[in-house]
């Protein structure tokens, strides 16, 4: 087990605890680079689904994992992002400023929306923004001038300094596009969890009235958090976009915001890790399960909602066995191997907690 | 000018009155303790200072400016903090992030500034980091600096909150039932606590306490609420002796 022995502040600021993490998640990041020169064009496009899905998960552990909003409107979070960046696009902006703009114009639109939702808590606001994910579907389709409706839209090739990127014929660049993308959105998640905002984030989620007391204002805090998620979702939903090839009005159903939703469950609420560990499953689940039922019973036998019925399992041996999900386990055997042989099995056990002050208001 | 001033405060939950016509006054550099029995009233009065309730009447004054026109996440702009009876810190957040979140009325940076992490969120994140080791080693919490709350016996708990409102640097302290759980020797170093606060930190304490031991051990004014009303005020000895709170006590025909 490393011991830290803390000599200045800035131990507990900087982005890596000590060398040793630094250089896990350099090699982590370098390995991540160094991966197309070591699979396969096919598995590259795969890797780039669950870094696209990853980004999308950041965007939600920010509201439901740090804030305790629950959110089930992601997907038309996700739809604002894809057709802003393309409708952008189609307007003569390069990439590289419509990109940007179309997650700050979800960010805007979310912390807008959210106002009124501010109100509502935990399933209330739940069933509220599924309300969102509806709506997103028949908006599409009235606003069919700049969405193109039921038919689609097709984004078109991406342009960065002249430089070509498009997913089927050069899935190289793409992944480097995305990866750079979640690099960046992972580096926003950590710096918002080290300053302020991301303390009074969690205040927001653990007690609301020593929040009030504190000086954290509810409200503003809520919308933000709603702002930097659907920013960040805006964000994963252009890379979808271009990642599907093509879009309409069914392709951000409500589907995919229950998804996003099971997907950070599974992998453990309130950690960057969570949010990769349950893309990995997500993105990996449908591909994996392909392989088995192939081997086992043959190809060409189709099982109806064979996927949904394993996702729904799994979702459910989490919840009670390891509500912490992927990263919970994680942690439990990385420490069980720290502490060899003096590991003991009740060491997680959750401690009584005590009794809330009365809800005021 | 006394720095906190209520005048005439009364709140209503339908029929029942919680706070009736109560006045009373803080002065700058005093502890002054509010005792009483169960429902009377002493918790709902933080809760009005804290502007968590909406007085149907009087006057609320802190430094000469009206509480009254504050929302009630701009009360610790003013250099108000206080505790909850029923501990209410942030369970998933280290003791050290607890701390922190104290000293949220300080912050200065914006929302851009943090995401790219500026070198002024840096700087200030050293600042409020001083600020929140000098109340560790007051209270002496270093060793649950990096504890989860949620791991943490209910003693630590209570010195906990009390250091997340100390870290907001307050000029007047709303302590509610500092002592309730506490065992004999965690309420004598919360009496230390107190008695240190007033003395070393300059910070004016205002208290609700059922250990009349603790209450005319540190305080210097006691105020006896019962239903809601002002039923005596004055030194602790005064107030302990006097026939009517020992009538709201004990019953009638006690004395």
């Amino acid at each position: 087990m490393r011991i830290h022995f803390k000599t200045t502040y800035e131990q507990d600021i900087r982005l890596f605890p000590d060398l040793w993490t630094a250089c896990v998640y350099g090699a982590l990041i370098l390995l991540a680079f160094a991966l197309p020169y070591l699979i396969n064009e096919f598995y590259i496009g795969e890797v780039t689904n669950v870094l696209i899905w990853a980004i999308a998960g950041l965007g939600l552990m920010l509201l439901t994992g740090q804030t305790g909003q629950a959110s089930l409107g992601h997907a038309a979070f996700l739809a604002i992002g894809c057709y802003t960046n393309t409708i952008l696009i189609e307007q003569g902006l390069p990439f590289i400023v419509a990109f940007p703009l179309a997650g700050i114009i979800t960010g805007v639109v979310g912390a807008i929306i959210a106002i009124p939702a501010l109100r509502l808590h935990g399933i209330y606001l739940a069933i509220a923004t599924i309300a969102l994910s509806i709506l997103a579907d028949d908006i599409i389709v009235l606003l069919e001038p700049w969405t193109g409706g039921v038919s689609g839209k097709f984004p078109e090739m991406i342009t960065v300094f002249g430089l070509e990127i498009e997913r089927w014929t050069m899935p190289t660049r793409f992944y480097y596009l995305v990866l750079v993308v979640t690099i960046i959105c992972t580096l926003f998640y950590r710096n918002l969890l080290r300053s302020p905002l991301g303390r009074a984030f969690a205040a927001v989620r653990d007690s609301e009235v020593s929040a009030t007391a504190m000086g954290v204002h509810i409200a503003r805090t809520k919308a933000t958090a709603f702002g930097l998620s659907c920013m960040i979702t805006g964000w994963a939903g252009a890379l979808m976009g271009y990642y599907a090839g093509t879009f309409n009005n069914e392709t951000f159903s409500i589907v995919i915001s229950i998804t996003l939703l099971m997907m950070i469950v599974i992998g453990g609420l309130g950690s960057i890790h969570g949010a990769f560990f349950g893309a990995v499953v997500v993105a990996f689940l449908p591909q994996g399960l392909s392989i088995l039922k192939d081997g086992l019973i043959g190809g060409g036998v189709a099982i109806p909602g064979l996927e949904t019925g394993v996702f729904g399992m799994i979702l459910i041996l989490f919840i009670l066995f390891e509500p912490m999900g992927i990263y919970g386990r994680w942690l439990k055997i990385r420490i069980w191997f720290e502490l060899f042989p003096f590991a003991r099995k009740d060491m997680f056990r959750r401690q009584k907690s005590y009794l809330k002050t009365e809800r005021l208001r | 000018m006394s720095l906190l001033e209520i005048k005439n405060a009364t709140l209503k939950f339908g029929g029942v009155v919680a706070v009736n016509d109560l006045s009373f006054s803080v002065e700058e550099g005093e502890v002054y303790a509010i005792v009483g029995p169960n429902g009377a009233g002493k918790s709902t009065v933080f809760n009005l200072i804290s502007r968590f309730y909406e007085p149907f009447a009087g006057q609320f004054t802190f430094d000469g400016q009206n509480l009254l026109d504050r929302a009630p996440d701009e009360v610790a702009d003013l250099g108000i903090a206080r505790t909850f009876q029923n501990i209410e810190l942030f369970e998933h957040a280290t003791v050290l992030q607890n701390l922190l979140v104290g000293r949220h009325r300080h912050r200065k940076s914006t929302l851009i500034e943090e995401l790219f992490f500026a070198p002024r969120v840096r700087a200030e994140e050293h600042r409020h980091r001083e600020a929140v080791e000098e109340v560790i080693d007051f209270l002496d919490l270093q060793p649950y600096r990096n504890k989860m709350i949620a791991g943490l016996p209910y003693g630590v708990r209570k010195v906990v909150e009390l250091g997340r409102a100390l870290a907001s640097g307050p000029r007047l302290l709303l302590l509610d039932e500092p002592a309730s759980g506490l065992s004999v020797e965690e309420t004598q170093d919360m009496r230390w606590w107190i008695d240190d606060i007033r003395k070393q930190m300059g910070i004016t304490v205002l208290m609700v306490e059922h250990d009349m031991g603790l209450v005319s051990g540190v305080s210097d004014r006691v105020l006896a609420l019962a239903d809601g009303a002002k039923l005596a005020e004055g030194t602790p000895a005064e107030v302990q002796s006097n026939p009517a709170v020992i009538e709201a006590y004990l019953g009638a025909g006690a004395v």
